[in-house]
């Protein structure tokens, strides 16, 4: 079907390609230089102005890492970060076919965004808070938070540390500094500048770091976040995870074309990163770079992690209706798991046997911990979660009302 | 004892809190340096330090929500919001976040502060310095609300708030800062100075939430009332020469539904008065509340005396203002049905 042309003078922007187009994004600059300085990490905010422009990379498509950029990560990190985003991965593949079989009633995966949560997570330290969207899951699993309790909660099961009270994937894990997760988008930003203020007040040298997609930038929140972080010197990190698409709406109708998410921090005197999210080694060292800058008094940075979100939004999204259905094959970034094999194998430490063991492993692992999980309940036979709960942490102490309400709800009951 | 009046009760309550604990943060729009535009926040910047008494940018959803992380994260801010009438867009932050992030995260993490922001009309201030939202906000489960009429309540219930493990709306009747106010504009204002309830003490005290104050006590009829409509209806009832058993509800949620039905059982007549809009407004719930629990003990249909269904009018305030004129209608009304 041919589309009818916009005939009027108002501008409404529009992704490249649809839906039976042959999707081509050879416009967009896979930078091959890595010319990117890396600052000291107090400079003024707008020395950084550049690198809200550019893309800070490390590893080439070859393999190689290279450049000022390069964290240089030791063995034993380079097999957590791989391990870390394969279980993920196949955390993600396992609930989402669980939920087509009714065992929950919703789902969102990270595939093809692992190297945000998990690069991001290994540069913080343990203790600093996390205000999460809800493709950071990588961010638990990196931290060791336990893929039981996870599961559970996304079954609303007995075993679900938030008895049933959440949508699955809406976490909270203060153990992990793992924020509740707002179904309301954008709202965990300012509440982040907030903490990292209290920990500034309390002359602590704990940050925060609150992540957003790019649609949610288009609310007040995170105008009020960028705002009040610069204001008060806030020690956080700003992140904007540029997968492309919010729901069916491509990053340009949050923003409008040809600028950056990250070019938003300059107007604010913030420090701003660019980075290539599909690049774990450049998550980190973007992450590492933007933390010590807040530890030592510097203030916020905002990084955009430009990545692509390679499945739907969720399990009741369809991205066939919208998007081409090889889209993501074509995005020039390519895979970040591929991407950081590819890196191991050329420095020797990994190879495709080992490779395909661990994800068999990965596959295997996540297997057993489900069905641990599911024996805890769900929603295709019973979740177990006594239904009373539902009157519990509304309050500290449930007031009068709520107790006559108690009390109507069990009369229901006989 | 201290005389104060509510500006001051208020600022004591601050400086007592402030004092006790270092958590105690207090910020919004000018009131650092400057103390804030009804003074509510004077001197404590200089007292307590700039660190704990300061100004934030024009942005009530930002000052909402860098104070739901600030309690998350152990503090106890105390937020002002400048005039009720600003606080639309700290409302997602305050319905959405401060409300149920106890119960999302399961007790994970919880938002224990107090936003203060002045409420009601009588000063002037039309449309967008006068209005009364406290049903926007009684509708709101995991929040509470309440609302103090007299200094000494004031200076009691902002303790209390901060004091809570909750998060609290404290509103303020900001035409009662400076006195009781009878509903009359073409009386001579009065002061606190002489007034018993401007006798404040010093030092930490309490008044505990879900408690009704009994401001006169009689059997002809029952007068539920919260904020300057207490002063309206107790002068009003003098007018009319009627025997009303008044109650200052204090708390709007939790309420003190023991206290009300105890005078509504007892006098068999119910008129309940706000400020606010009528319809939906928390007189509604309140009528509902008395009809479960008292209908078999009434002798007359409850009657409502409030303002009228349209935005706070400037020229024309006092013929929006529930003031004697109409709040003696409604006792005539309560009294002559049979």
């Amino acid at each position: 079907m041919t589309k009818k042309p916009n005939t009027s003078r108002l501008h409404i922007p529009e992704p490249p390609f649809r839906p039976g187009d042959t999707p081509d994004y050879s416009h967009i600059s896979v930078p091959a230089e890595h010319t990117l300085a890396k600052p000291d990490t107090l400079c003024e905010g707008h020395e950084t102005s550049q690198h809200a422009l550019g893309l800070i990379r490390v590893l080439r498509f070859n393999g190689e890492a290279v450049g000022e950029w390069n964290p240089n990560l030791s063995e034993e990190q380079l097999l957590k970060a791989l391990k870390d985003m394969m279980m993920t991965r196949a955390m993600d593949a396992r609930m989402f076919t669980m939920q087509r079989q009714g065992k929950m009633s919703f789902y969102m995966k990270s595939t093809g965004e692992e190297a945000m949560s998990i690069g991001h997570a290994m540069a913080l330290r343990s203790d600093d808070m996390v205000f999460p969207t809800y493709r950071q899951q990588g961010i638990l699993i990196s931290r060791g938070a336990s893929i039981k309790e996870m599961m559970c909660q996304c079954l609303s099961n007995a075993g679900d540390p938030l008895d049933g009270k959440s949508i699955p994937v809406l976490y909270s894990f203060k153990k992990h500094g793992f924020f509740s997760i707002s179904g309301n988008l954008g709202t965990q930003l300012i509440q982040g500048v907030g903490w990292a203020m209290a920990n500034a007040y309390r002359d602590e040298d704990g940050i925060a770091s609150v992540i957003t997609g790019e649609g949610s930038t288009a609310e007040g929140d995170f105008h009020y976040a960028l705002n009040f972080a610069s204001t008060y010197r806030a020690p956080c990190i700003i992140n904007v995870v540029n997968n492309q698409w919010a729901i069916s709406s491509f990053q340009g109708i949050a923003m409008g074309e040809g600028q950056s998410f990250a070019a938003r921090g300059t107007g604010y005197g913030l420090a701003t990163l660019r980075v290539d999210g599909n690049d774990v080694l450049a998550v980190y060292a973007a992450t590492a770079w933007a933390a010590e800058r807040a530890r030592r008094g510097g203030g916020a940075t905002v990084i955009e992690h430009f990545t692509y979100r390679k499945e739907g939004h969720s399990t009741s999204d369809d991205p066939s209706k919208y998007r081409p259905e090889d889209e993501p094959d074509v995005w020039p970034f390519g895979d970040p798991i591929e991407r950081l094999k590819a890196h191991m194998i050329l420095l020797g430490l990994w190879d495709e046997d080992r490779h395909a063991e661990q994800e068999a492993a990965c596959k295997k692992e996540i297997r057993e911990i489900y069905k641990q999980a599911e024996a805890m309940g769900s929603l295709s036979g019973d979740t177990n979660v006594n239904d009373f709960t539902m009157f519990e942490q509304v309050y500290e102490t449930p007031p009068r009302h709520l107790k006559d309400q108690i009390d109507m709800f069990k009369a229901e009951q006989d | 004892m201290p005389q104060m009046n509510m500006i001051e009760a208020i600022r004591d309550a601050l400086d007592v809190k402030m004092g006790q604990d270092k958590d105690v943060l207090v910020f919004g729009e000018d009131v650092g340096y400057f103390g804030g535009v009804f003074r509510c926040t004077a001197g404590l910047q200089e007292k307590h330090g700039l660190h704990r008494c300061f100004d934030t940018p024009i942005s009530e959803g930002g000052i909402v929500g860098i104070a739901v992380g600030m309690a998350a994260n152990g503090l106890r801010p105390v937020a002002e919001i400048q005039f009720a009438d600003y606080i639309y867009p700290g409302y997602d932050q305050i319905a959405s976040e401060a409300a149920r992030l106890r119960y999302r995260s399961n007790g994970d993490f919880t938002a224990p502060l107090t936003i203060r922001t002045p409420v009601g009309g009588g000063i002037y201030g039309g449309t967008t310095h006068s209005q009364s939202p406290e049903s926007l906000f009684t509708h709101i489960a995991g929040l509470k609300t309440v609302i103090p009429s007299n200094p000494y309540d004031a200076k009691g219930l902002l303790i209390q708030a901060i004091e809570d493990n909750d998060p609290v709306l404290f509103l303020e009747p900001k035409r009662l800062y400076n006195g009781p106010f009878d509903g009359d504009p073409h009386k001579p204002a009065v002061s606190w100075a002489k007034h018993e309830l401007g006798d404040v003490p010093a030092g930490h005290y309490t008044v505990p939430f879900e408690s009704a104050r009994k401001v006169a006590s009689g059997d002809d009829l029952t007068i539920l009332c919260y904020g300057t409509m207490v002063w309206v209806a107790e002068t009003s009832a003098k007018m009319m020469g009627v025997d009303a058993d008044i109650l200052d509800l204090r708390s709007l949620l939790p309420l003190d539904i023991d206290a009300i039905a105890e005078s509504v059982k007892r006098t068999g007549r119910c008129l309940i008065l706000h400020e606010a809009t009528r319809t939906s407004g928390f007189g509604a719930e309140l009528a509902a509340q008395v009809a479960e629990a008292c209908f078999y003990s009434l002798e007359v249909p409850i009657f409502r005396v409030t303002g009228w269904d349209t935005p706070y009018p400037h020229a024309q305030e006092w013929a929006y203002f529930p003031g004697q004129r109409r709040v003696c209608g409604g006792i005539r009304t309560i009294m002559e049905s049979q």
